[in-house]
């Protein structure tokens, strides 16, 4: 093997470059990147960069360091696996020997007309246009009440924007089921979010949003915040490549996957197939990839790590690892006497499944170390219960 | 080699624990805790502990 081809300059195939050359890897390596930037960390956008208080600088990995070719704003349109080639815009093709697909996800487009002051947030030129329209103090309706939708609420409010948030579903942050969903519904209604949950978005015109149920929202900004899609149509694999546990693609042993591109089977989702859009497996991902390249696929390890994720909002960090979104339901296990920090967690089929914390990362980590050996969840309460370091236990213990 | 946190950046995500426990941890309170001062032999593992960390909040001063 002595041409290694990324696809995808973000998180997933920087990671992938630097593991290929720190496991020795001295042969070809070319990175292609849609985007015209250099790697940059994406978390910041919806938040500090979006708030002003980071630049685009701020968020650069440092990548210069990785001995690599970039090819920059070239987007993959095709890949010939026969002829070991991927096609650029613009109709250059790269050769590979081995090669990574880390292309990630883009923004879910409205699906009606677009209008005027609609905006996606996914990249640093979406975030900086967003930034300039806030800038004007526009009245922000927010469509998603998602993580993404619900951190640039948070974000809008904080410099006193007014902020309307739709969502078909019942409660935000679906993953995390409806308790918990139902306190971020409060705290952002304690904030001044305008809520509107149970309701779609029957037409557009002009500024005006007209909703399900026959009211209607005046914005100047409209953020259309509804997921994400993979971008595997250029690889004819829409909806994500489809992995083994090593991350090779299942019909291609010199073709693997990193990110949120792909859906690999998870010990802790029951061996499915799943597909994950957070930073820290996008990072683990890349990492394994480019050092699984190398190795024959006999040869290459498995990712098994417990799924991390995580979302700030005002003044609360949630913290979520493992599968939430496949627990019955959160039920929460410690909590502080005021309830501002606290742990939930949930079982399925009667074994931890996934835990959320709310400003308790301590406390998140002791959990995310029980995860990968699928204890019982009796076990774990019962734990909980007996350990001296868990949120309120000194309360439990005085009354 | 000495360890650097910037805590203005610091999270508290608790990812540099993962890899290298025994330079990192966190508080009680979730603040990080590190030790500044780690042996050459551990460098792997603080390089580890920088790429996890989704805030770059990590550096080393040879």
């Amino acid at each position: 093997m002595r041409r290694l081809v990324v696809v995808g300059a973000s998180l997933a195939g920087l990671r992938a470059a630097q593991a290929a050359r720190a496991a020795g890897f001295d042969g070809d390596l070319v990175v292609v990147g849609d985007e015209p930037h250099l790697p940059y960390t994406r978390p910041p956008l919806s938040k500090e960069l979006l708030a002003g208080v980071q630049t685009p600088g701020d968020c650069a990995f440092p990548s210069q360091a990785v001995e690599a070719e970039w090819r920059l704003g070239a987007p993959a349109t095709g890949l010939d696996r026969a002829a070991k080639l991927v096609h650029l815009a613009g109709g250059e093709a790269v050769r590979y020997d081995r090669l990574i697909v880390a292309t990630g996800c883009r923004a879910r487009p409205w699906p009606g007309e677009a209008l005027p002051g609609m905006h996606t947030l996914r990249n640093v030129d979406d975030a900086l246009r967003l930034k300039a329209a806030f800038a004007r103090r526009p009245r922000v309706a927010i469509i998603g009440a998602g993580f993404i939708g619900c951190e640039v609420a948070a974000t809008a409010r904080k410099q006193g924007l007014d902020v309307t948030v739709v969502d078909i579903a019942p409660h935000p942050l679906l993953p995390l089921g409806p308790e918990l969903g139902e306190l971020c519904a409060a705290m952002h209604r304690a904030h001044g979010v305008d809520l509107r949950l149970q309701t779609g978005v029957a037409s557009t015109e002009g500024g005006t949003l007209t909703l399900t149920d026959g009211s209607r929202i005046d914005a100047d900004v409209v953020v259309v915040a509804l997921g994400a899609v993979p971008n595997t149509e250029w690889l004819g694999a829409p909806g994500g490549l489809a992995c083994d546990a090593t991350l090779t693609s299942l019909d291609d042993p010199d073709v693997l996957g990193a990110g949120d591109a792909i859906a690999w089977p998870h010990p802790l989702a029951g061996g499915e197939p799943v597909r994950v859009e957070h930073w820290t497996t996008a990072a683990e991902h890349g990492q394994l990839a480019g050092r699984n390249a190398l190795l024959e696929p006999g040869e290459r390890t498995p990712h098994d790590l417990p799924p991390y994720f995580w979302s700030d909002q005002y003044d609360v960090k949630i913290q979520a690892v493992g599968f939430p979104n496949r627990a019955d339901r959160l039920e929460i296990l410690e909590s502080t006497p005021e309830g501002d920090r606290f742990v939930a967690a949930g079982a399925r089929d009667g074994r931890l499944a996934g835990v959320v914390a709310f400003n308790a990362a301590k406390r998140l980590g002791w959990y995310r170390r029980q995860l990968p050996a699928l204890p019982a969840f009796d076990e774990i309460k019962s734990a909980v219960a007996a350990d001296e370091k868990a949120l309120g236990a000194a309360v439990v213990a005085t009354t | 080699m000495k360890v650097h946190v910037d805590m203005n950046l610091c999270q508290s995500h608790g990812e540099c624990v993962i890899p290298a426990p025994d330079v990192f941890d966190l508080g009680d309170d979730d603040v990080l805790v590190w030790k500044e001062d780690v042996p050459e032999e551990r460098r792997a593992a603080v390089e580890a502990a920088i790429n996890a960390c989704p805030m770059m909040a990590i550096s080393i001063k040879d």
